[in-house]
């Protein structure tokens, strides 16, 4: 069972010439269009995976930049008025003593969108060479992504709550900065890119290889 | 109930030589490598992996559709009562400033920002309203014992759809977050709509653990029948 490699008798319903329903696993002829059970369309694999992958990565990193260049947060008080970005954010947390809530946010916004990032460009890579090596962990790898993907999207909503509760015309308030925006597109692009991907392409390389 | 066993899927004479050794109904592929296995009922409490890649096939649990449904019903309720009573208050100084959770929606409501006023709405409050009133459509016929048509099997799959756009869970810790970031400067009070959100973020852990997608997959397929 352990490593790499084709195990002797077992065959992919694509190989059988069936396809496979990806939303309930129910499985149908070639001629089938839509799954019989959950009503899904019905594809052998995901069509245009690894473009799609690409593009919604791309517009991921792009706006990830001015995520991280812009305020997150516009800090109005009687003494001072201070913008603060994401990584602002996290250092005023330590400041605080907060150092479990900067380590969340820090993890969250940082860690895991460059995390994500790196490691859909590796599965997708790994893909387009055909390898075969560490199958097991590349598909663990892209189930962390998946199921990660969506915390990072904390520091939208500890603007939004904020935002709406320090509302303290002559004492206080707090408002969303332009990063917001774009950190929210961030996130929802890599999530898009992330569920784009089609985890049946990392063990089709195995089939490839033995069918040379 | 800690007897779960490991039962692996019956996977090695589904296909000889491309021909298939069963009719298509007693058939299953695995959702992420597309290997195909026999479809065997696997005794209660236990799990079904994939022979190939491991993943967890089948988990059967047999009260778990009534109660995926009560747990869906009772934190449908909790999303109305989260969003229309206060949320939360906070004092500086003597000055106070409430919010609710669609307040904290609409502070994304300047022009530059305003669809993500909509989007955050979605996460927190409409996508995870719209699920929970399609796990509920989709799972009633199952307990009232009528037949499940179209209709259901879609709602099921566009709760299934929705399943990583519902963000509730996120929003409570980025609640506690910026609570933190406050702490010091203010004096915050809970008010009936904190309480419902996070016994709501509770309850859709269990909901999501709980139902077996496999299970309610196979009792709304009519089609075998
Ligand atoms: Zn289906
Ligand atoms: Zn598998």
């Amino acid at each position: 069972m352990a490593g790499a490699g084709h195990i002797a008798g077992l065959t992919t319903a694509r190989e059988a010439g069936l396809i496979a329903c990806h939303r309930c696993g129910q499985v149908h002829d070639q001629q089938a269009t839509e799954c019989r059970r959950c009503h899904a369309t019905l594809h052998s694999r995901k069509p245009d995976s690894l473009q799609k992958v690409w593009a919604w990565w791309l517009a991921g990193v792009i706006t990830f930049i001015p995520a991280n260049i812009y305020p997150m947060l516009i800090t109005n008080t009687l003494v001072e008025n201070s913008e603060s970005t994401i990584i602002g954010g996290v250092v005023e947390l330590i400041h605080y003593g907060s150092y479990g809530i900067a380590f969340i946010v820090f993890v969250a916004s940082i860690i895991i969108p460059l995390g994500k990032f790196f490691a859909i460009a590796y599965l997708a890579i790994s893909v387009q060479r055909r390898s075969n090596l560490n199958q097991h962990q590349r598909n663990h790898l892209f189930h962390v992504v998946e199921f990660i993907g969506r915390w990072s999207m904390i520091d939208v909503f500890v603007v939004a709550i904020l935002s709406a509760l320090v509302q303290l015309d002559t004492v206080a308030s707090i408002n969303p900065g332009i990063a917001a925006v774009n950190f929210a597109l961030s996130v929802v692009f890599t999530m898009l890119s992330a569920q784009s991907f089609d985890p049946r392409l990392i063990w089709d390389a195995d089939r490839a290889a033995a069918n040379d | 109930m800690e007897t779960r066993q490991q039962t692996p899927y019956i996977g090695i004479t589904v296909a000889i030589g491309g021909q298939l050794m069963l009719p298509l109904e007693n058939l299953v592929a695995c959702p992420q490598c597309d290997t195909l296995h026999a479809q065997t009922d696997v005794p209660d409490g236990a799990k079904a992996h994939c022979m190939r890649c491991g993943a967890a096939m089948v988990e059967t649990r047999s009260t778990a559709i009534t109660n995926v449904l009560s747990l869906a019903l009772t934190s449908f309720v909790l999303m109305i009562a989260a969003v229309s009573f206060p949320f939360l208050d906070l004092s500086i100084g003597g000055q106070t400033n409430g919010t609710s959770v669609l307040g904290a929606v609409m502070a994304f409501s300047d022009t530059f920002s305003l669809p993500l006023a909509f989007a955050v709405a979605g996460f927190i409050v409409f996508l995870p309203l719209l699920r929970l009133g399609a796990i509920i459509a989709a799972v009633l016929p199952l307990v009232t014992h009528r037949t499940p048509g179209r209709f259901h099997r879609h709602a099921f799959g566009l709760a299934e759809t929705l399943r990583p756009w519902s963000m509730a869970e996120i929003f409570i810790v980025g609640v506690s977050v910026a609570l933190v970031k406050v702490a010091g400067l203010a004096t915050i009070s809970f008010g009936p709509a904190f309480w419902a959100f996070t016994l709501l973020v509770i309850l859709t852990f269990f909901q999501d653990t709980l139902i077996c997608r496999y299970s309610v997959w196979r009792a709304l397929d009519t089609s075998r029948a």
